[in-house]
């Protein structure tokens, strides 16, 4: 066997191919259960018809009536906003899923093999949001076209940018904290309740129940926490809560949020595999 | 030159002890007793380049421990060891390159796409390059048998397919060291000596070292000539397979065919009869009594055929284990 020498380019190459096999294959893997996706897809939809119709009834059709800045119109739109964020940022069964192979034993592979797990299950999760993405586009663009009414203008392009940057990075943010909870599974083998209490906790502090406008009274910190990102940045940043201004800001201190959570991951993965192989592998 | 060098390994476990009762349960909330398990104690051996081991003992003795010390997912209390001048548990993408760990569990493989898709993706994550990958992938599929079920989904295959593919799987990358921990488990009889075979073959072709552990002796007296015997932690032989045989046996198998078409009375006190077919008869006799039997049935019976023969290694190992339980269980 010979072990070449490889320049930093080939090197480079080498690790592209792979990221790029990893996605195509875990691509092809999604397709195996298109019809059970394209059902849990569509099904996601429901809860935004019964949001609208609450908001309606509290707002009584009364389009003067605003709510810490948001009138109706703006509320169905925040809606409509968030849920496309979550579509970036939630990572259905990504902790359990990592939790799990912890528990059976099954992450050996990533210890054994020539392979960085957290960057395995990085492009594994890329795939499953681009197929999501083609059912997905569907549905949304009748959700919208069906709420036309209520929605305001597309805003200056520097803010419609600022937003797809955003929403770009909720998805790594998402990742990451999803992620992060799943190794826990290292020290505590027993994770499912933590993930139910993150995943209310998560509803909540991301903006995704209520805006964050109208929580921020009661948790004052709350625009500090890494939540905000998964559903309440992008949004509040296309309607325009966030002053143009401050965009740069805000996007700033959004990437470093990925920078710390990316230290994080990467600490807890090293430490728990230690941890792994000093408490018997 | 040694391919494996071990040396003075040593791996223990802390287990928690938890006694009977409820009030012994709300009493482990606060302190928990534990008691250390050596799993492996001063394990010592070299296994040269191009050699296949096999590693004896029985459940709970230290084999998969050893395993997933040279396999680096374990980190060992004390003592060293070196795989091809690598230190396992570094877990270097150097040393990750060189070797495969196979168990009988599901594992390298995508359960819901074809093994060409997995075997595509192995080409990518150990760098194989592509002519290497497509010959290879041409040789393993034929001596394996398995070409025709590269494009169906592995969740369809037999156990017994599965685990020919997990042998691709693991040596797309042509290891220079291969841990098999119980390959055939739970294979029927002809997959089981399909893979067998195979393994003979691949080893001798491409003298790689391989270190096998498995229940099966028949795996292991096709494949190994050298044997370590592991019990409790602990190396209790390491030599020829054979050496087994004459080091444990007590006993040795006296096979008689009487002349008159029958069996006479009261062989028991030869020793313990293994199977009366008269007028044939197999009788297990301890070693240093054999010639005095012999004589003295001579003596007393007309006798056309004899021959003595060693126990079968199966047997041997069995006993030698059983023994060990039996006298662990009595102290």
């Amino acid at each position: 066997m010979t072990v070449a020498t490889e320049s930093f380019g080939e090197e480079l190459r080498a690790r592209l191919r792979l990221k790029w096999l990893i996605l195509r294959t875990a691509i092809e893997e999604r397709l195996v259960y298109r019809a059970d996706f394209a059902f849990s897809t569509l099904v996601r939809f429901l809860p935004i018809v019964t949001q609208i119709f609450l908001w309606s009834a509290i707002f009584q059709n009364d389009t003067a009536r605003t709510m810490k800045g948001y009138n109706f119109g703006q509320m169905v739109s925040y809606y409509l906003l968030v849920m496309m964020a979550r579509a970036f940022s939630s990572m259905p069964g990504l902790s359990t899923g990592i939790a799990s192979s912890i528990a059976d034993g099954s992450v050996r592979k990533y210890l054994i093999q020539p392979v960085d797990m957290l960057d395995h299950l990085f492009w594994h999760r890329v795939a499953h949001k681009l197929v999501y993405y083609v059912i997905a586009a569907g549905p949304f663009a009748l959700v919208f076209w069906m709420c036309r009414a209520h929605l305001p203008g597309w805003p200056a392009w520097p803010v419609t940018a600022a937003f797809v940057a955003s929403l770009l990075m909720s998805f790594a943010i998402g990742f990451l904290i999803e992620a992060l909870i799943g190794l826990i599974a290292f020290w505590f083998l027993e994770v499912s309740s933590l993930i139910f209490i993150y995943m209310m906790l998560s509803y909540f502090l991301s903006g995704h129940m209520i805006p964050l406008e109208l929580l921020s009274q009661w948790i004052p910190f709350v625009d500090y926490l890494p939540f905000r990102y998964l559903a309440y940045a992008p949004a509040a940043i296309m309607l325009g809560k966030i002053p143009q201004e401050q965009l740069p800001m805000e996007l700033f201190v959004q990437a470093v949020w990925i920078v710390v959570l990316f230290i994080l991951n990467r600490v807890a993965f090293h430490r728990g595999v230690q941890r792994y192989s000093s408490y018997g592998g | 030159m040694a391919a494996i060098e071990v040396r003075e390994l040593c791996r223990e476990y802390k287990v928690f002890r938890k006694r009977e009762g409820l009030m012994a349960s709300v009493r482990g909330l606060f302190h928990r007793e534990h008691t250390i398990v050596s799993a492996v104690r001063n394990v010592s051996f070299s296994i040269d380049e191009g050699e296949m081991v096999a590693f004896l003992g029985p459940n709970g003795a230290g084999k998969t421990t050893t395993l997933k010390l040279l396999s680096g997912l374990v980190v060992p209390s004390s003592g060293t060891a070196t795989v091809l001048g690598h230190v396992p548990w570094k877990r270097e993408d150097a040393y990750r390159r060189r070797f495969s760990l196979v168990t009988g569990q599901k594992e390298q493989l995508w359960w819901d796409l074809p093994a060409q898709e997995s075997f595509r993706l192995h080409k990518e994550i150990y760098r194989i390059p592509a002519e290497d990958y497509t010959r290879r992938i041409d040789e393993l599929t034929d001596l394996l048998e398995v070409r025709r079920l590269m494009a169906q989904p592995v969740r369809e295959l037999s156990l017994g397919e599965r685990m020919r593919m997990e042998l691709i799987a693991a040596l797309l990358h042509r290891p220079d060291v291969l841990f098999l921990d119980e390959p055939t488990i739970g294979l029927d009889v002809v997959s089981q000596r399909r893979v067998q075979e195979f393994l003979r073959h691949y080893q001798r072709e491409q003298r790689i070292t391989v270190i096998l552990t498995s229940h099966y002796m028949k795996d292991v007296e096709a494949l190994c000539e050298r044997a370590i015997v592991i019990n409790k932690g602990t190396v209790i032989h390491d030599g020829p397979l054979a050496a087994i045989i004459d080091r444990f046996s007590r006993h040795k198998i006296i096979e008689l065919q009487f002349s008159d078409n029958g069996c006479p009375e009261g062989l028991e006190r030869f020793g313990r009869i293994v199977e009366t077919r008269p007028p044939r008869v197999r009788i297990q006799v301890e070693k240093q009594r054999v010639s005095e039997c012999l004589a003295t049935i001579l003596s007393q019976h007309s006798v056309d055929d004899i021959s003595v023969v060693e126990r079968p290694l199966e047997d041997v190992i069995a006993e030698l284990f059983s023994t060990d339980d039996a006298s662990r269980a009595a102290t």
